[in-house]
């Protein structure tokens, strides 16, 4: 018994530093561009497969690919934000969200011209691949590495944010926009700074997804934009730190749910963001407003 | 004469729809059919975005109840259609004064969020509970049986008789959608929608007729799902699904949403270039991601608002209501 929780535990938190990798980007953007970003999971989807094809021009060297395969979807999102999201900051919210989702039905059908509708096999990772004895079951080594990276990705996120000039700019053009802009910050330039940031981080998780995955497909970012927002929703919309804990409580839940009660884990999920959207809009971690 | 135009046009309009059910053929009548079933849900789904101002992204689950209300009735206790579909309108309506109650206690990115939530809720439990909605096969063999009004049936088994049924409905919701927009209920909407503190200060509860026009919306979502799944004669779990809940969303886009006709346009449009561009390639999403970027970029009065603005030949007012807020 003991073994089993600490490997519903441990599928949870692996699952839940996924979401994270998702959602810190999606959080991040949120929180500075006021944009709730419908494509980030097409992001995290090119990033995927940008990854993947790279691994074939680089000698099949993994981390080369996952270097190289998130700065092209950068591009992406310096052209998505400059060339069209800028100039709907001040429009009302449906058309903010639908001008994303417009590139989520672009981007699902170019990846499907490009690479094909069917699933990909993905590789495994030299050094990460197999599995590990722990309490006398096997757990993949890749899972134990997605562990230690999504920490990593926070505290690197909160040293950029609290410790650097970036980081203060960053701050105070997402307090007061005007007020930033009035004491010489160029504020379109660094939101879209932030934006291809927050690209960036999402085609990193696309890049990590694809020997945990296991098979690309076209609807890949679909899957997890929902689950994305259920956790930045959850942490509250904007706030890093609570997007970092809603992964883990969202992860463990949905981990605990499909190991004993399978019929109601996806239920659970979102009666979770309801009751929280209902008791605390802010969030769990998110200061009000 | 200029003043008849408007009877003339709709005129026309009414003897072409009857055309199609006449003379058109089975494949005309039968798009023709989806066309009208989405209007429904966008006519009514734009009482609550372009009037109130709210963006659901849940409505789907008001859909599906309709359907599945309607399927189930049909299974296990009858196949009266009329029956059917006031089971299927009471149960989106039921779901949507429930999950509605909650919802409009909040707007803007929260509401959406909040709406999204309960709908995904129901799809999940349309999706896990297998025994009673069939799970992820969805209910199969709803069939369309005669409507019996007393002293007349009516069969609506062929397709063209189930079509002036369908166009019944549709022109029955757009009358009562005209008249809600028309009434002092749609004016206080409108007013919700451009400045909510004031209508308060009026003394209106603004919480209370957010959940009314939620409500509405819903229950024409019903009415759409509950003849659609007659249509099909079948349902399924993806009817509940959040992406189509961004379908009335985007067709009332598409159309313009701060006109009366802008759904029934986009209805018309998103069925259509669908059908079209399908018949030349399989990426149809593509081009009409596409299209979306045209509509919000440039043309943000939609279809409709953008056609009226040319024929007027001035910066109309509805394109300009339509963009900023």
């Amino acid at each position: 018994m003991l073994e089993s929780i600490v490997h519903v535990c441990l599928a949870g938190l692996s699952t839940g530093m996924f979401i994270w990798l998702v959602a810190s980007g999606l959080t991040l953007i949120f929180g500075v561009l006021g944009v709730l970003n419908f494509a980030h999971g097409s992001f995290y989807m090119l990033g995927a497969y940008f990854c993947y094809t790279l691994l074939g021009f680089l000698g099949h060297n993994f981390w080369l690919g996952l270097l190289f395969g998130p700065l092209c979807v950068c591009v992406v999102g310096f052209v998505v934000e400059r060339y069209f999201l800028r100039y709907v900051y001040h429009l009302a919210l449906p058309y903010q969200l639908l001008l994303t989702f417009a590139f989520v039905l672009l981007f699902d059908d170019l990846v499907k011209v490009i690479w094909g509708g069917g699933s990909i096999g993905s590789p495994t990772v030299p050094g990460l691949s197999g599995s590990i004895p722990i309490l006398g079951r096997n757990f993949p080594v890749y899972n134990l590495f997605i562990i230690g990276v999504g920490p990593l990705v926070a505290v690197g996120m909160w040293a950029l944010l609290e410790k650097t000039w970036w980081g203060r700019t960053i701050r105070a053009a997402s307090s007061d926009r005007e007020m930033a802009s009035a004491i010489g910050v160029r504020v379109p330039a660094l939101f879209t700074a932030v934006f291809v940031f927050g690209t960036w981080l999402g085609a990193m998780g696309g890049g990590l997804a694809v020997p945990y995955v296991g098979l690309l497909t076209p609807g890949m970012g679909e899957a997890i934009i929902i689950d994305a927002f259920v956790v930045a929703v959850i942490g509250g919309l904007g706030s890093l730190k609570g997007a970092f804990l809603g992964a883990l409580i969202i992860g463990l839940l949905s981990s605990f749910g499909t190991r004993f009660i399978p019929t109601f884990d996806m239920f659970l999920t979102f009666i979770l963001m309801a009751a929280v959207l209902l008791w605390r809009p802010q969030g769990l971690f998110g200061e009000a407003a | 004469m200029k003043r008849f135009w408007p009877y003339i046009c709709v005129a026309l309009i009414l003897a072409g729809l009857m055309a199609i059910g006449l003379f058109a053929g089975r494949f005309v009548v039968y798009m023709s059919m989806r066309v009208l079933i989405l209007s429904i849900f966008a006519l009514g789904y734009n009482l609550l975005l372009g009037r109130t101002g709210l963006l659901s992204f849940g409505h789907a689950a008001f859909y599906a109840g309709g359907a599945y209300g309607l399927g189930l009735l049909s299974i296990h206790v009858t196949t009266n259609p009329l029956l059917g579909i006031m089971a299927g309108m009471g149960l989106a309506c039921i779901m949507a004064l429930v999950i509605g109650f909650f919802c409009v206690r909040h707007t803007e990115i929260y509401f959406a969020m909040l709406t999204l939530a309960f709908g995904m809720m129901v799809f999940s439990l349309i999706w896990n509970l297998r025994e009673v909605t069939g799970g992820d096969d969805g209910l199969v063999g709803i069939v369309r049986a005669p409507i019996s009004l007393g002293i007349a049936t009516f069969s609506i088994s062929e397709t063209s008789h189930y079509y002036f049924f369908v166009l019944f409905c549709f022109l029955l919701t757009v009358v009562l959608v005209y008249l809600i927009r028309k009434s002092p209920f749609g004016l206080v909407l409108s007013g919700i929608r451009e400045n909510d503190r004031r209508v308060e200060f009026a003394g209106l509860s603004v919480r209370n007729y957010r959940l009314a026009a939620f409500v509405i919306s819903g229950s024409f979502a019903g009415l759409a799902g509950a003849l659609g799944a007659l249509l099909e004669s079948y349902t399924n779990p993806f009817s509940a699904h959040w992406s189509h809940s961004a379908e009335p969303i985007l067709v009332s886009l598409i159309g313009g949403i701060q006109t009366f006709t802008g759904p029934i346009v986009g209805s018309i449009i998103f069925i259509g270039f669908r059908e079209i561009i399908e018949r030349f390639t399989q990426n149809w999403m593509l081009w009409f991601g596409l299209i979306l970027l045209v509509i919000i970029m440039g043309l943000r009065g939609g279809v409709v608002g953008g056609v009226a603005q040319l024929f007027r030949g001035e910066k109309s007012h509805v394109a300009a209501s339509g963009g900023a807020r």
